[in-house]
């Protein structure tokens, strides 16, 4: 068998029973998924996702790099973290200050963690200044 | 989930209804199994479609789609006929039983019969045995909660728990399963327009206040801010409640709601009637996606942030029964891309703010100070731990295995007598079929991460329409023949899988794919309340096309 260079112990991220399971590592790719045993939730157990779903980690059409665009028209172009994020910050605090806080809405993620869950809403409601934060957890 | 995964085998009696756990919550569904199996608890399935779990079930009550309201008041009706109901429960810890009686006592087995299509003997049967057991559990998940009146079937069902007093016990509660993996954790931080993390009302002036001073708003003199501390453009939090998903679309629309940015989701796959949203997407002054793949939804994207996914970060996800556990990096994300809280701080900074956040452990800590049911959690708890369930509310708490053990969050359970409706959009002659949605096993919702995957992708490689074989045969269609499947809203090609599992007149189609998306076709009727999209009941025509499925 096949030895890892590292183990890492972490929680499935496909669906709400939260299976614990060992990521493999090997020459930085998940070769192989296992179910913990030392918990009360899967019991060593895994699903076919849980064990076999992993392959999109290292998918070739991940993003890379941060994209925009002049124009809904227009193709995507790589962008710097820099240029990105000041248009972004720009358009929010242009929109913001034209139409109210009321005119940005956010939507948070059902896969996203709770810290980052925790920080969207955080910013739509401080720097924003909005309620409207929701999640596609309705559907 | 009042109740543990764990638990679930120490139920005499589990009644599921409007969930396929097998194929939504496997690992979870072993422990169903294993109580009937390993244990001799019975199980009431209360669904449509013949599921795999049909095959453990001890009764499998097959309603009309749409009709779930009228089958539990008719079990609640002959509970309470039979007097199996519990006296001393009802009398000591809930209130508004009469009204609820007197709803319930019209619903005879007669009545249950003629509107859920269900023998009236099964669901005496199921009330006896739901009733009469030591302990039971009731499980349900989005075949409850997505019709239009799906926070009054959730009422029902707590109607059914307060009745009998099977609440608050090991082994005994409600239990919703949850779908994606952090739908607990995003709805507890208060990634809704509603509430704070942990719940807190955003009308509650004291909750209000204490946010504004916890987040740096109202600090008047020149000190330096805290850590965390807002832009100076917000001197208040806003005092009204948000916008749903669906109002936002509708807002967009309307031109009143002009950006919008979305982290980790898609709702160009998985928002009902897509040719709406469409238009919203199109229409958004200025639209951020945030995600690790270029999606459907990003396709409209004016900029587009890469992330880090669930194996190159710091973080926790909180699962179906509120158990907080860690997510560990096990590798570099690729490229650029960044884990989202650091993008967040990063954007927040350039706009004024002034946050200095260093890692996720940091941010739980700050989440703690703010939310009462998170209070006894940090990441160093988890690490010793391992994952801790809320309420949690200090650092020498152990969690909460089961909820409302001595009273219920609100003091008295309350009864909410609630009637039966028919659905928005009934068959008819143009449109004859019943269209219900749900999942496969070997995909997830929008199928981002899972259809990236060539070994599942093979397992379920195409979309399909099941038909019933007596409606396949008046159809004339074959097993694995393109049909065109159209509603008010839209058409989509699927290949047809002839099978007896949904009944005569109802037709079932999954949302993983964006070729045959089914929810081009299902109505925006939301649930009054909740504002929950309808899709498990919408109709729709079934014709025969030459065209190949494009997939
Ligand atoms: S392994 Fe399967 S059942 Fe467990 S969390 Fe992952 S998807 Fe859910």
């Amino acid at each position: 068998m096949l030895k890892a260079d590292r183990i890492v112990q972490t929680t499935c991220s496909y669906c709400g029973v939260g299976c614990q399971l060992d990521l493999h590592i090997r020459e930085e790719i998940i070769f192989r998924v296992e179910g913990r045993f030392d918990n009360e939730v899967n019991f060593g157990q895994l699903c076919v996702k849980g064990r076999f779903g992993y392959d999109f980690v290292h998918a070739s059409d991940r993003l890379r790099r941060p994209l925009a665009r002049a124009s809904r028209r227009a193709e995507f172009s790589p962008a710097s973290w820099d240029e990105a994020l000041d248009r972004v910050a720009n358009r929010l605090k242009g929109i913001r200050d034209q139409y109210g806080p009321r005119s940005v809405a956010f939507l948070t993620s059902a896969k996203c963690t709770n810290e980052e869950n925790y920080l969207l809403q955080k910013f739509a409601r401080t720097v924003i200044g909005t309620n409207t934060v929701d999640h596609c957890a309705r559907l | 989930m009042t109740n543990s995964i764990r638990e679930i085998p120490e139920a005499e009696v589990i009644f599921v209804i409007g969930s396929n756990t097998t194929e939504a919550h496997p690992v979870l569904a072993l422990q169903m199994k294993k109580a009937v199996c390993g244990r001799g608890a019975k199980l009431i399935l209360a669904d449509p479609r013949r599921i795999e779990l049909a095959g453990f079930a001890h009764l499998h009550l097959r309603q009309r789609p749409g009709t779930d309201i009228a089958l539990i008041n008719t079990i609640a009706h002959v509970i309470i006929k039979e007097g199996l109901h519990d006296l001393a429960f009802i009398e000591e810890r809930t209130e508004g039983y009469e009204e609820f009686a007197a709803l319930v006592g019209e619903w005879t087995p007669e009545r249950g019969k003629e509107v859920t299509g269900v023998p009236a003997q099964e669901i005496i049967e199921a009330a006896r045995l739901y009733a009469k057991a030591g302990n039971a559990s009731i499980f349900w998940a989005m075949g409850i909660t997505q019709h239009t009146t799906g926070t009054d079937n959730v009422k029902a069902l707590v109607n059914l728990a307060l009745l009998t007093g099977h609440i608050g016990r090991l082994g005994a509660g409600l239990n919703p399963l949850r779908g994606q993996n952090n739908v607990q954790g995003a709805c507890d931080m208060g990634g809704l327009p509603n509430v704070y993390p942990g719940y807190q009302n955003v009308t509650d002036v004291a909750v209000r206040e204490k946010f504004e001073k916890a987040w740096g708003i109202t600090t008047a003199d020149d000190r330096p801010r805290p850590n965390g501390s807002p832009s100076p453009a917000v001197r208040r939090l806003d005092t009204q409640i948000g916008l749903t998903i669906t109002e936002i679309v509708d807002a967009i629309l309307a031109g009143e709601v002009h950006a919008l940015y979305i982290m980790g989701e898609n709702p160009m796959l998985s928002d009902p009637n897509l040719n709406h949203v469409r238009q919203a997407l199109e229409r958004v002054d200025f639209l951020v996606h945030q995600d690790i793949f270029l999606n459907e939804t990003g396709q409209f994207a004016d900029v587009v942030l890469p992330a880090a996914s669930f194996a190159e970060k710091w973080g926790t996800f909180t699962n179906t029964e509120r158990r907080v556990q860690m997510v560990r990096p096990a590798l570099e994300p690729p490229g650029e891309a960044r884990p989202d809280w650091q993008i967040i701080t990063d954007l927040a900074n350039r706009m004024g703010a002034d946050w200095s956040y260093e890692s996720a452990a940091e941010i739980m800590d700050e989440i703690a100070a703010v939310t009462p049911i998170y209070g006894g959690i940090s990441h160093a708890r988890l690490e010793r731990l391992g994952g801790i369930q809320w309420p949690c509310p200090t650092p020498d708490h152990p969690g909460t295995q089961y909820l409302h053990e001595s009273k219920f969050s609100r003091g008295r359970g309350l009864f909410t007598p609630v009637e039966f409706e028919e659905a928005e959009e009934l068959p008819d002659s143009e449109y004859p079929f019943i269209l219900s949605t749900g999942r496969v096993l070997f995909h997830w919702h929008g199928g981002t991460m899972s259809r990236r995957s060539p070994g599942l992708e093979s397992l379920a490689p195409q979309a399909e329409i099941e038909i019933h074989p007596q409606d396949a045969q008046k159809l004339g269609a074959q097993d694995g023949q393109p049909v065109r499947v159209s509603s008010r809203r839209g058409d989509v090609v699927a290949n047809v899988l002839i099978t007896p599992r949904s009944p005569t007149g109802t037709v079932f189609m999954t949302f993983h794919y964006a070729e045959a998306a089914a929810n081009l076709l299902t109505p925006n009727y939301v649930d009054p309340v909740a504002k929950i999209p309808e899709y498990k009941v919408s109709a729709v025509k079934v014709e025969i096309v030459e065209e190949a499925v494009s997939v």
